[in-house]
């Protein structure tokens, strides 16, 4: 009797078979959880599955991307040391393009296009898709061109039409599907016609000012180390304005541009996948607490501690498993969508495959997350007293408070660990934990102060109904705080995406004044400008800006030539600076767009002293230059020292010319110059009206619809807000989820409460309206709340990340606010069903079993 | 004859609020193997509590428990439970069977934590015992109250338990299936020899061991060899 074995003898495979058994048995229990799971791994693994297919894609097809092995450009023609170094590398094709506006004689209506003139072998890798097939490697033996599938619909046109590009006119002779170097986004808004190199000078477009590019494809050898070449090469070619791109560097810039776009959806994600833990740590709550009796009776029979708790973590671990497999297959099948959606954003078709890196993270994220964020509750089991069988009323269950915090600690640190994997920035990650600590203690006090603001200003003079609603809120076993995090969490959080996708379109949205222009005309020459006003205002449209251009290049900085600036690798000026082409303006005062930052706006040129110019703040940050600086500029050929007279900030998210460098009156006035005007015209009939009418007298003229280019944006950003939205709607998903799993919680705890007050003669109207009143006052304040943390976020995002303002919409308040209610509402009525429809002794009797 | 469940000097308080609340005072008795032992006191006396101190459920505040020759107050709580699998065996007045087991599983339980390999042929053998060999495969939820009790009384006889603790067997059963229970309590408990405790209100039922142990308001009022 005394010799006992120090434990028992029943292993791993019994508490498998345990957990079996009991899981089996309560499989529609556990229906919560595992959707919890599916959706938040879908959600993940759809994303960062079709990430990695780009990133493979991009890596794959770099060289038909761009259409050569490596490209020297240009945005002038080279000059003598530029072309040597061509000529001795022998390209296989040369290209120059430049956008212009196109006309189609025998049909209305003009298109601002990019013009590709080509010579030789191009593209050497990849192809000109073309219908016909053939037009790809006729149009240039044929004299024709090949016109976008875009201009084609828009304009009705079939191959054999002509086009008209300066003065010249080609036949149409076949429909251009893609080409290498152009991608969907770039043709909508000017869709590309490529003709023979040999007829660009012909059309007489390009003219001063007129920005066009000049190409050379290279076929590398096969022994060239890219890198290396490019290392060596590329800063030569910079001093002389040229620059060379390699497939591989070109590769590795899209891919940093795409995975920007995949890190962004990847958070979105995380964030469903966050409120599927929620829904993890709720539902098992839930499970648990079921289960409490049976674990007591477990032990009561003998087993430990350890095992009692060992056959629920399997359990779970074993669901876990399962979710994660099946979460990992929907997502799998899910990123099947996004080529499709976004095909406009892509330069390529993508090839979907599935790579072992989601797959692998969907099964182990399963798994892990399910025991982490279970952990809580499972804990419960390993507290539970044997003494719990005997006891017919309920007891809390005590927690070691130590286990608990090392529980927290573990999520914590598992939520920054993962945001980190995903955004690859320490600060990034903290920042989101912070947000998302500081979001759950402001819903967390808001609840504590909720409750204890009616406890205190209690309205004992109001019916019963009301008063007995009002009390649910803070009595004991309340439900308040765990409804106001969950639904103040997916109200923050939908609420958020919303005013996100607010604010990126109130950049792009043209103010509707009198004195914003909607049609501007580009590379309009200085001979040409009166007749262009002559042009424009007999018509009753007013000329609104009359812009002068003049483009130079900086010579030095603040003394120091830039070819010295490029050699010191000590030097912290951004190379952009160096090597760009400035297109400056001049005038004697600033516009709507700019706020002088420091220093003093010179609006004329003084008599005597350095021409004093005023620049945007980002070129003083990436210059490294302050008020006093000297400048030295090379104005197509003439040298002109200035110095730095102001700094500007410059909102570039308006629809309108900003300008980095803005010089007094005085000074470049006989300069080489060109203009952009600019017109409102009231309709788009007008509009094209007066398009035709400059196309025909100035071809060399562009001219930009703003009202299209916005229409684009707008169908751009529709678009992208479609994803976000598809991924919000998974972060809703998980939140009724989550939103069930606390108002089951909450059944449980007051399922005797409502038997007890039909039993002592309570209508159902009242025990009704009880239950309605209390989920009206959670769901409102939970979304009410939730909705203005948002407002708090999307604030700070407008300033910090997209710097611009930030005018809310009423339409979360209009919408979500209503709406979450109305659901909260809906799913604690439809959870209190069965209190409302049967007896309360049959009520009594299934909360027993 | 030895003892096998020795209490001594045994006192019980518990907390509510501020206060605290005295619920067994000076309880001191011993049990031979073998015996049947019957608690019985009115509501509030303290006898399930007591029932809970002597299996090792909870533990006193002073005074000592010693059950199969070990003192529980020097156990942990895993050992304890250890101890209840080898030599305890309980019925329970709202039976407790795991709902999620069938009959047979939930009979299984107690072998099946010893690492007994045919645990269940030993579980089917004493469903058979109680008449219910036919049902081993129903839930709890498929069973009647009166069958469920009899599961509860397989499960409690499977590991051949030292002694048993029976907490208001008949309290949810009608009178006759109770009184059927109960035949089968003595039956089986006579064949395997264990001593049986029972807590019970139900004075005909008492009388039917041979100790009844009173208790009023947590203290012992009488402890005396029933007439039988």
């Amino acid at each position: 009797m005394n010799n006992l074995p120090e434990k028992s003898n029943a292993g791993i495979k019994w508490l498998l078979k345990m957990a079996w058994r009991d899981g089996k048995a309560s499989g529609s229990r556990l229906l919560l959880f595992m959707a919890s799971i599916i959706l938040g791994i879908a959600a993940l693994v759809s994303i960062q599955s079709f990430s990695d297919n780009l990133q493979n894609n991009i890596v794959l097809q770099s060289k038909a991307l761009m259409g050569a092995d490596y490209i020297i450009d240009s945005n002038h023609l080279p000059n003598e040391k530029v072309q040597t170094i061509i000529d001795s590398l022998g390209p296989l094709g040369r290209e120059v393009s430049f956008v212009s506006m196109t006309s189609f004689p025998g049909k209305s209506g003009t298109k601002l296009s990019q013009i590709r003139g080509i010579e030789g072998n191009f593209p050497i890798y990849g192809e000109l898709e073309t219908t016909p097939v053939a037009a790809a490697s006729e149009y240039q033996e044929n004299s024709g061109a090949l016109a976008d599938a875009t201009i084609m619909i828009q304009f009705g046109l079939k191959v054999g039409d002509s086009i008209k590009i300066g003065q010249l006119t080609f036949p149409i002779v076949g429909i251009l599907n893609s080409a290498p170097g152009s991608t969907a986004l770039t043709s909508s808004v000017a869709p590309v016609v490529i003709i023979p190199y040999r007829y660009v000078e012909a059309t007489e477009l390009l003219q001063i000012g007129s920005r066009q590019e000049y190409n050379y494809y290279f076929k590398a050898s096969a022994e060239l180390d890219l890198d290396l070449f490019d290392k060596d090469l590329d800063p030569i070619l910079d001093a002389e304005g040229a620059d060379l791109d390699t497939h591989t560097s070109t590769s590795q810039r899209l891919g940093r541009r795409y995975s920007n776009v995949g890190k962004f959806l990847n958070l979105v994600a995380f964030i469903a996948l966050l409120l599927g833990c929620v829904g993890i740590a709720s539902s098992v709550n839930i499970y648990i607490k079921e289960k409490l009796r049976a674990v007591a009776v477990l032990k009561c029979l003998g087993a430990s501690r350890k095992q009692s708790f060992m056959i629920y973590l399997l359990q779970i671990a074993g669901m876990g498993i399962l979710g994660g497999l099946i979460g990992t297959i929907a997502g799998l099948v899910l990123q099947l969508l996004f080529p499709a959606i976004l095909a406009d954003f892509l330069p390529f078709d993508v090839e979907i495959t599935i790579s072992a890196k989601p797959v692998i993270m969907g099964l182990l994220l399963g798994l892990f997350l399910s025991v982490l964020f279970a952990l809580l509750p499972l804990m419960t089991t390993w507290f539970v007293s044997p003494l719990e069988v005997l006891r017919i009323q309920e007891k809390p269950v005590k927690r070691s408070r130590k286990a608990k915090l090392l529980v927290f600690g573990s999520i914590l640190l598992f939520i920054f660990l993962f945001a980190f994997w995903l955004l690859e920035r320490w600060q990034l990650a903290l920042s989101f934990v912070i947000v998302i600590l500081i979001t759950f203690g402001i819903l967390a006090g808001i609840a504590t102060l909720f409750m204890r603001g009616i406890k205190k200003y209690f309205p004992h003079s109001w019916g019963f109904t009301t008063r007995q609603s009002l009390l649910s809120l803070y009595r004991p076993n309340n439900q308040t705080m765990t409804l106001m995090l969950a639904i103040g969490v997916g109200a923050f959080l939908i609420s958020t995406l919303y005013f996100t996708k607010d604010i990126l379109l109130s950049r792009a949205k043209l103010e509707n004044s009198v004195e914003s222009p909607n049609l501007l005309l580009l590379d309009v020459q200085t001979g040409q400008r009166d007749a262009v006003i002559n042009t424009i205002t007999p018509r009753g449209l007013p000329l609104i800006d009359n812009i002068p251009i003049v483009t130079m290049r900086i010579q030095s900085i603040k003394g120091r030539p830039v070819n010295e600036i490029r050699e010191d690798t000590t030097s912290t000026i951004n190379q952009w600076i160096l090597n760009h082409e400035f297109r400056v303006t001049y005038r004697d005062s600033l516009i709507a767009s700019e706020v002088l930052t420091s220093g003093e706006f010179t609006p004329e040129m003084p008599d005597e002293g350095i021409v004093p110019i005023s620049i945007a703040d980002n070129i003083a940050y990436d210059a490294g230059l302050v008020i006093g600086d000297t400048l030295a500029f090379n104005v197509q050929g003439v040298l002109m020292e200035t110095v730095v007279g102001s700094i500007r900030a410059v909102d570039w998210g308006r629809m309108q010319l900003n300008f980095s460098m803005v010089f007094p009156t005085g000074v470049l006035e006989n300069a080489p110059q060109f203009h952009v005007l600019s017109t409102k015209t009231k309709d788009a009939k007008a509009s094209a009206s007066i398009q035709r009418e400059l196309v025909k007298a100035f071809p060399n003229v562009s001219v930009i619809d703003l009202r299209q280019v916005l229409a684009l944006i707008e169908g751009i950003l529709d678009k992208i807000s479609w994803v976000i939205n598809f991924m919000a709607f998974f972060s809703i998903l998980t939140g009724i989820i989550v939103l069930i799993g606390a108002v089951r919680t909450s059944k449980y705890r007051r399922i005797k409460e409502s038997v007890l007050l039909r039993t002592l003669g309570a209508k159902n109207v009242q025990i009704l309206k009880i239950t309605a009143l209390e989920y009206l006052y959670l769901g409102m304040l939970g979304s009410l709340f939730g909705i203005l943390l948002s407002l708090i976020s999307a604030f700070l995002l407008a300033i910090f990340v997209f710097e611009t303002t930030f005018n809310p919409s009423w339409m979360p308040f209009l919408v979500l606010l209503p709406g979450i209610t109305l659901l909260v509402l809906a799913i604690g009525i439809t959870n209190s069903r069965s209190v409302l429809n049967s007896p309360p002794l049959e009520v009594l009797r299934k909360d027993a079993r | 004859m030895a003892n096998i469940l020795n209490v001594h000097q045994l006192k019980k308080t518990y907390s509510s609020g501020s206060k605290s609340i005295t619920v067994l005072e000076d309880i001191s008795f011993d049990i031979d193997k073998g015996d049947t032992f019957a608690i019985v006191g009115p509501s509030g006396s303290g006898k399930t509590t007591l029932l809970g101190l002597c299996a090792g459920l909870d533990q006193s505040d002073s005074g000592t428990v010693t059950l199969c020759g070990r003192e529980l107050s020097a156990l942990n709580e895993d050992e304890r439970a250890l101890l209840r699998n080898k030599e305890v065996g309980f019925i329970f007045q709202d039976f407790q069977l795991l709902s999620t087991l069938t009959a047979l599983e939930n009979v299984s339980v107690p072998l099946e934590l010893q690492g007994v390999k045919n645990a269940r042929t030993s579980a089917l053998s004493l469903l058979e015992k109680v008449g219910l060999a036919d049902r081993q495969h129903h839930y709890p939820s498929q069973l009647s109250g009166g069958e469920q009790q009899r599961v509860a009384l397989a499960r409690a006889f499977i590991n051949n338990p030292s002694i048993l603790f029976a907490d208001e067997p008949t309290g949810n059963l009608d009178e006759e299936t109770g009184e059927k229970v109960v035949e089968l309590l003595f039956e089986l408990n006579k064949e395997a020899g264990t001593t049986l405790v029972i807590v019970t209100h139900d004075l005909d039922l008492a009388k039917r061991t041979q100790h009844i142990l009173r208790l009023k308001g947590g203290r012992i009022i009488e402890n005396q060899s029933a007439v039988v």
